[in-house]
């Protein structure tokens, strides 16, 4: 492999896995906008999608749709898309119903309170994942090892587009990243600038005792908010479960831990910024492995981390922030 | 100060109160056995199989020594936090056993980096540690570790650790001797960065640097990351003909398989025995290994025992209607070397205590076990040196060669 080759595959690796990267810390980024809540439920929420995702696929599991033979026809699209709608719909619901439950009625408590609240229920769905991973289904081992690592079947061809004499790979998984995540993010932004309902958003976030007042219903729009967050965060999770063919208990923590600094790189309550943050570390990471060494990768990816803060306080794109304690 | 030095006097007398009670408390007819392995996570389904060996074990004694009946508890180590053995948990695991003036013996651990944990503890208090699975030099050699070890984990001086499985320098050595025989010239060679993975990658980076092979990059992992291609794409711009991967099971060597498959990385793909169990074949998915994975292991294929070995195999088949991982056997041998030093005692009429049941264990020498006619050397390791090299065929191991 030649140095460029080198170079373009990781960068490849690094837009796909910054990619999933970006859609988990738009749930973060939103929550902290609106309601200036650190959601560390977050990524176990993303957590959960990956393993309803695997169960649907398990109880599809006819030979029709997962037989390697067929890969690669429309079904198989047809099938990412419910998967990617499915995920979401369950994640954004299920993110909404924590609101109700449990940020709600500490709306008005101190933030310590409120972060505590997320961190309880954050371990709350770790174990509910790990007493999924249980279910007595032949896609998680039997039901055997709650706790193990499940392998996710291949959905999508593994054939490399580019030619399989080619030293670069780019496999559909990355490339249904893409035709995913990118859509995604063009309709995310349209629905905050150009709807009622975003508008109604972006008022919340500013001030949201203003907005009330001019008649935002502020509690819509915070539902609106987490349902949105959830959604993405599930989408992102049938993505992720397709890239990495494995799906374990333990799979939102790192992803959430990457999402939340991608969060805070790019200015945390900053839609953009969280996109742009995302992609940022997946290419860090994926430039640390390859031109510095693997196990230096995270301090890298904090060190940037802290370069950044330290110049720019608010995050790459965030706004400075009016005062609010 | 004085009467400081006097009150610590006394708060030490009461302390040691307990401890005179030991010896009356063993009147009490009641041995206690305890095992500390890996119950939450991967390792499981190998733990099971690990206990089913000890629990068969004791059933041949009847689970009797002389008059004392052997009571035997099967702790976990791991956590749901980790979803591996966890520090925390072993340490206390250990403590619990010490308090507990029942306890003879201690079977554990699975992980070398567990024990390091809970070795100078059960040392400090004189209480046998069996290890059916730890393969890491540094533990009971020195040379394999820092300055300090093995010293460290020998408080009292004198040794209460063994174990029945061969080491990674033996270990280390069989794969590099295997990855040329399979013609490999140019290995990477990754780490998980726990005791165990990074003792044994860097007995095999030496080996294969001693018999020609070209050591083209090395590297540590990160267990936690969701994939590993950028990694993967380093190797293959490193030219390197095979990949050892020096880790288990639970410190993700399923999802290395995977990337190296769907990187397009044409490498071999060579890990120690901390893979081999059926829970390593499931998370790589048996598509990512046939034909180019290679599992080292420090003995045989269970079915291939011969002997008492193959009594073993045949009652466990029978006894739980499946196939024992690989690991059975060591539990069961474990146990068993414990049991028979006690029995040895139990029928010279010594007391049995701590110290006696691990002064004996420590004489076993000859011992006709499931695993061959064995000893414990001065360190504490088994004199056995039988390794096997495996690889995967039909989602199952296959063995494909035995060096002894």
């Amino acid at each position: 492999m030649t140095e460029t080759e080198v170079f373009m595959q990781q960068v490849i690796y690094g837009l796909s896995n910054g990619m999933i990267i970006a859609l988990v810390a738009l749930g973060y980024t939103m929550v902290y906008g609106i309601v200036e809540l650190i959601n560390f439920a977050h990524g176990d929420v993303f957590t959960l999608g990956g393993f309803l995702t695997l169960t649907i696929v398990g109880a599809l599991g006819a030979a029709a749709i997962i037989d390697p033979a067929n890969l690669g026809d429309s079904s198989h699209w047809l099938l990412l898309f419910a998967l990617v709608i499915g995920a979401g719909i369950f994640c954004g619901g299920l993110n909404v119903a924590i609101d109700r439950v449990v940020y709600k009625p500490l709306r008005r408590a101190p933030k310590l309170t409120q972060l505590v609240a997320a961190i309880g229920v954050s371990f709350i769905l770790v174990n509910l994942a790990l007493f999924w991973g249980g279910a007595p289904m032949e896609v998680f081992g039997g039901g055997n090892a709650a706790a193990a690592s499940k392998d996710f079947p291949e959905l999508l061809e593994g054939r490399n587009l580019l030619g399989e004499d080619s030293n670069v790979v780019l496999r559909l998984e990355d490339v249904s990243i893409f035709i995913i995540t990118i859509p995604l993010m063009i309709a995310l932004t349209v629905f905050v600038k150009a709807t009622r309902l975003g508008r109604g958003m972006r008022a919340t976030a500013q001030n949201p005792v203003a907005a009330k007042l001019m008649g935002i219903d502020t509690d819509r729009v915070i539902a609106a908010t987490f349902m949105i967050g959830g959604f993405l965060g599930g989408a992102a999770s049938v993505m992720w479960s397709l890239y990495n063919n494995t799906i374990s208990f333990q799979m939102g923590f790192r992803a959430g831990m990457d999402a939340f600094t991608a969060a805070v790189l790019g200015g945390i309550g900053s839609m953009p910024g969280a996109m742009v943050g995302g992609v940022l570390i997946g290419l860090i990471r994926a430039m640390s492995d390859q031109y510095i060494e693997t196990r230096w990768t995270n301090v890298v990816v904090f060190g940037v981390l802290i370069l950044i803060l330290i110049f720019r306080p608010s995050g790459l794109l965030g706004l400075k922030q009016r005062e609010k304690v | 100060m004085k009467i400081k030095l006097i009150r610590s006097a006394f708060v030490f007398t009461a302390l040691l109160a307990p401890l005179v009670g030991v010896g009356g408390a063993l009147a009490e007819s009641t041995i206690k056995i305890v095992s500390s392995l890996p119950r939450t996570g991967s390792a499981n389904a190998q733990t099971t199989s690990m206990v089913n060996g000890i629990k068969m074990a004791i059933a041949d004694v009847g689970g009797k020594i002389g008059d004392a009946t052997i009571v035997y508890e099967d702790w976990d180590d791991a956590s749901p936090q980790r979803g591996n053995w966890d520090p925390a948990v072993e340490a206390a695991n250990a403590d619990k056993a010490i308090s507990d003036e029942l306890v003879l013996a201690y079977i554990g651990t699975y992980n070398s980096g567990a024990s390091k944990i809970s070795m100078p503890k059960l040392n400090a208090a004189g209480l046998v540690m069996v290890s059916p699975a730890n393969t890491a030099p540094s533990l009971t050699k020195q040379g394999f570790g820092e300055q300090n070890e093995p010293a460290v984990y020998r408080p009292s001086g004198k040794i209460s650790y063994f174990r029945v499985v061969p080491t990674d320098d033996v270990q280390g050595a069989v794969a590099a001797d295997y990855a040329k025989d399979i013609g490999s010239k140019k290995v990477f060679v990754l780490n998980d960065r726990e005791v165990y993975g990074k003792g044994v990658a860097a007995v095999f980076e030496k080996r294969a640097k001693d018999i020609g092979l070209e050591v083209v990059g090395t590297d540590g992992i990160d267990t936690k990351a969701s994939n590993y291609k950028s990694i993967v794409t380093k190797i293959k711009q490193s030219g390197a003909d095979l990949v050892y991967f020096g880790g288990t099971t639970q410190t993700n060597a399923g999802q290395l398989a995977k990337d190296i498959v769907s990187g397009g990385l044409k490498a071999k793909f060579m890990v120690p025995d901390g893979c081999y169990e059926q829970a390593f074949i499931e998370a790589a998915g048996s598509r990512a290994l046939e034909g180019r994975a290679f599992i080292t292991f420090g003995g045989e294929d269970p079915k291939k025992l011969q002997g008492k070995g193959k009594e073993f195999y045949e009652s466990y088949k029978k006894t739980y209607g499946g196939e024992p991982e690989g690991y059975a056997v060591y539990g069961y041998e474990a146990a068993k070397v414990v049991l028979s030093a006690m029995e040895r005692l139990s029928k010279a009429g010594t007391p049995l205590t701590r110290e006696s049941v691990r002064a004996e264990v420590a004489k076993t020498k000859d011992f006709v076990g499931a695993l061959g006619t064995w000893s414990f050397d001065e360190n504490g390791d088994t004199t056995n040196r039988t390794m096997s090299v495996n690889g995967v065929k039909d989602g199952e191991f296959e063995e494909l060669k035995v060096v002894k």
